[in-house]
């Protein structure tokens, strides 16, 4: 039976083609533009470490005095003063803990006659790549003790591995970051997780290929490295020693094995802010602890203006739907007598309404393979513009799949009105009229 | 004409005519947004920013040696001001609109300072000797630094300036010491102090918020002399006729890189500056206008498809009216008033649609409120597309001819 109105559908399709063509590229162009950005918002939005982002958390707390200038938006700040992030760092009170500032580093190829290029980097604590999940190639992280005797060792990225020592195992080398000298100790697989989630309120992209190195912070900050994004909270005499200035630069992450660990750790960080405040340092009792997801939320990552595209483009989706709808029902009821015949010869409102509703899918997937070209169009244009995360932007199976839902749901909805109609009509009058 | 018959025959096909009405007001909706972003987007991309952007190259060099500054940035700027066609060149610590941006609290009473909250946040442009010319600044009051001025200052271990001298914005002035004359007056951030000598047209800071932000051009300018600037001074910018400047970019660039083999040059004109710091902007607003312009033409497509069905269905009726004496503009104005009484509809749902999700916008997205003139400007551009969609069919209409009515269906 299906066949019979599948071949009635086509048959009706091609009666009116100017009408079936108008139909199928309205609501392509509808699924084309909310494909393409509901892409660009996932993308955005996406788990950059989904086996591990529910354990990693995100302390903070406020140093700065009562009244003051920088909290005015009365939120937490984003960073830690060097004296707080030492001393939860060193508590030990989460499975694992690290510190880590953003920094630029200047990197001298060892090629001859090869200019020297900037790249990011990251200061930062032993436990970093266990913590985030940051595979190696080559070589490891460095140890704890590197951390406090100061060694200039790094952790390089692939991509730099491939661009200085063409891709061999460069551990051992040296690496002249800064006009000194590094050893590298490991090299990373290939390692960026979308957005960059532990620069957060470090300065610097959400998006992009990655830090090139990874430095113990003492010795980087020995070597006067800077960071990238300094918020001071008080006037600062010395600002050539960050460590002791009344300035927040560090961000400090935790990995937390379950709840109980997380009742614990914001137990300890309340005790800490306590013990501050008795020691006379703080004079704010607020503390936060957001999961790594929550953290992103609450940094607003995702620009408004992707969610807007969103809005926009399932509006325009709506439009189309309902343009559908109107050309659907205009053509079924040019149809009334054609039904009239069929009712008469004995089909039943049911079978109107199926072969109206498979009519209606049809169009519905021309609608989707074609909205899924325009999807693609869309992309590549996207990946053509200059927003760091354009060159992310492609179609994944799952959006693949769904644009044909959204197809036919939309197409299925457009076609229910006109179905509800059609099979409505009583057949007498329909015959009397021709 | 009379409008009676029209709306009976409307009652009739309830659900067509709905659908008409429907799709009206969600483009009217959908459209006053999109327009309202997209004119907000522009008024950004073409903020005002008083320094001669059409004329600037710059070259940023980075990975110095700051204990060589002194000696090395004037040999940099005699190398520049050697090329041929530069008319200034100078070094100073960041570009408007260049992201790298150093801001500070200051206030207009010495004990405020940083801690408090009405002091403001300013963000400083330190200029190396003759920045004010290369940038193209333009004095509103007072003077620019004077020679003495540039000597004195230096960075020592503060991330203030050891000066006692400063330039201001005009918005900055009229916000710090609101009508009064700002040159002569000192701004603090302890323990800092300096003295207002000049006042400049507004120049954006590296880094600004909104469009609508009042704090868009909170900016300050100190004098840097050359060897106290502990490697703060990196951008080098050179001034030339606009001809030349994409030449100046490339030679600037190749000059620095030349005469500092340990460090990292990199050049480009002011106006790349501008484009790339609102690129994110410009896509969005191309892409509402691709989506405005593909929306109305759905919208339009769909009015001429029920338009078609609908005169088909009622030839027969066309041609009765025509054979009882009604003209071809009857026929036609028929049709026309028939759309605009539906446009008519759908631009009120419309507009109180419109209204409705720009104060959800609003609440949400801390978007501004729409001017009132987007509604009736979206209502005539509906209607005007109402009446063009509607004008084939109608023609159509009319073109039945009288005898129709004799035949039957």
């Amino acid at each position: 039976m299906l066949v019979y109105y599948l071949d009635l559908a086509i048959r009706s399709l091609r009666r009116n083609r100017v009408l079936t063509a108008l139909m199928v590229l309205a609501l392509a162009l509808g699924i084309g533009a909310s494909i393409t950005t509901l892409t660009v918002l996932r993308l955005l939005s996406g788990d950059p470490l989904p086996q591990k982002s529910a354990r990693l958390f995100y302390p903070q707390l406020d140093p700065s005095p009562k009244n003051s200038a920088v909290d005015s938006s009365g939120r937490l700040p984003r960073t830690m003063t060097y004296v707080d992030a030492m001393n939860l760092l060193h508590a030990h009170r989460a499975t694992r803990q690290a510190v880590m500032a953003l920094t630029q580093a200047k990197i001298m190829p060892p090629q001859a006659h090869a200019h020297p290029f900037f790249s990011d980097g990251v200061m930062t604590t032993a436990d970093f790549f266990t913590m985030f999940d940051a595979g190696f190639q080559y070589g490891s992280g460095w140890s704890t003790a590197d951390d406090e005797g100061g060694s200039q060792v790094v952790v390089i990225a692939s991509f730099l591995n491939d661009k200085l020592f063409d891709g061999a195992d460069s551990v051992g080398r040296m690496v002249r970051l800064n006009d000194h000298d590094f050893r590298v100790v490991g090299v990373l697989k290939p390692w960026a997780p979308q957005p960059r989630f532990y620069t957060l309120g470090l300065g610097g992209d959400h998006y992009g290929d990655g830090d090139a190195v990874f430095l113990p912070l003492k010795a980087a900050r020995a070597l006067k490295m800077g960071p990238q994004d300094t918020e001071c909270y008080q006037a600062v005499d010395d600002f050539t020693h960050l460590e002791t200035a009344p300035c927040e630069w560090l961000g400090l992450w935790v990995e937390l094995g379950d709840p109980s660990a997380v009742a614990g750790y914001r137990r300890f960080l309340d005790g800490y802010v306590k013990e501050q405040v008795a020691l006379g340092r703080f004079q704010r009792t607020e503390t936060s602890l957001l999961d790594l997801m929550g953290w992103l939320r609450d940094q607003h990552v995702v620009p408004d203006d992707v969610r807007l595209q969103v809005y926009l483009a399932f509006g325009f989706l709506l439009i189309c739907v309902v343009n559908t709808v109107g050309l659907l029902l205009a053509k079924c009821l040019r149809r009334s007598q054609e039904i009239g015949v069929r009712r008469a010869l004995g089909a039943t409102r049911r079978e109107i309404f199926v072969q109206f509703m498979v009519e209606a899918s049809i169009v519905g997937l021309a609608g989707g393979a074609l909205g899924l070209a325009f999807a693609e169009l869309g992309l590549f244009g996207i990946r053509h513009q200059p927003a760091q995360y354009a060159h992310l932007a492609h179609l994944d199976p799952a959006m693949f799949a769904f644009t044909f839902v959204v197809a036919l749901v939309a197409s299925l909805i457009a076609g229910l009105l006109p179905a509800w109609r059609a099979c409505l009509l009583a057949p007498a009058p329909q015959l009397k009229a021709m | 004409m009379d409008i009676r018959p029209i709306l009976a025959s409307l009652r009739r096909h309830r659900i067509p005519a709905m659908l008409i009405v429907l799709e009206i007001a969600l483009a009217c909706a959908v459209l006053c947004n999109a327009v309202f972003m997209i004119s907000q987007r522009v008024a950004s991309i073409h903020l005002p920013n008083a320094i001669d952007e059409a004329g600037i190259a710059e070259v940023t060099l980075n990975g110095t040696d700051p204990e060589l500054a002194g000696s090395d940035i004037p040999r940099n700027l005699a190398a520049l001001r050697g090329l041929p066609g530069v008319q200034a060149a100078a070094v100073v610590s960041t570009l408007p609109l260049s992201q790298n941006n150093w801001g500070w609290g200051f206030s207009t009473k010495p004990e405020d300072a940083l801690t408090n909250r009405d002091s403001r946040n300013v963000s400083m442009y330190f200029l190396g000797s003759g920045g004010d010319a290369a940038l193209g600044l333009q004095l509103r009051g007072g003077r620019f630094f004077n020679d003495g001025d540039y000597a004195d200052s230096h960075f020592d271990k503060s991330p203030l300036p050891e000066t006692h001298v400063v330039l201001v914005t005009r918005s900055l002035a009229e916000k710090m010491w609101p009508g009064q004359p700002a040159v002569g007056k000192t701004m603090y951030s302890m323990p800092h102090y300096y003295t207002v000598v000049g006042v400049v047209a507004d120049v954006l800071r590296p880094y600004i918020g909104d469009v609508n932000s009042p704090a868009n051009y909170d900016a300050a300018f100190f004098p840097m002399s050359a060897a106290g600037s502990k490697g703060a001074l990196s951008h080098y910018v050179v001034r030339g006729a606009p001809r030349d400047r994409d030449r100046l970019v490339r030679e600037a660039e190749q000059k620095l890189a030349d005469l500092n083999p340990g460090g990292v040059a990199h050049g480009r004109s002011y106006a790349e500056i501008r484009r790339g710091y609102f690129a994110d902007m410009s896509s969005m607003a191309w892409m509402l206008v691709l989506v405005c312009v593909v929306m109305l033409a759905v919208t339009a497509f769909g009015i001429v498809g029920l338009t078609s069905f609908w005169v088909n269905q009622r030839r027969r009726q066309i041609g009765i009216r025509r054979a009882v004496g009604a003209s071809r503009a009857h026929i036609l104005q028929y049709f026309q008033t028939e759309n605009f009484l539906l446009s008519t509809g759908g631009v009120a749902l419309g507009m109180a649609l419109a209204f409705g999700i720009n104060v959800y916008l609003m609440h949400r997205y801390e978007m501004a409120r729409m001017p009132w003139f987007y509604l009736p400007a979206g209502a005539i551009a509906l209607w005007l597309i109402g009446q063009a969609s509607v004008l084939g069919p109608a023609l159509r209409a009319a073109a039945v001819p009288p005898v129709v009515a004799t035949r039957s269906a």
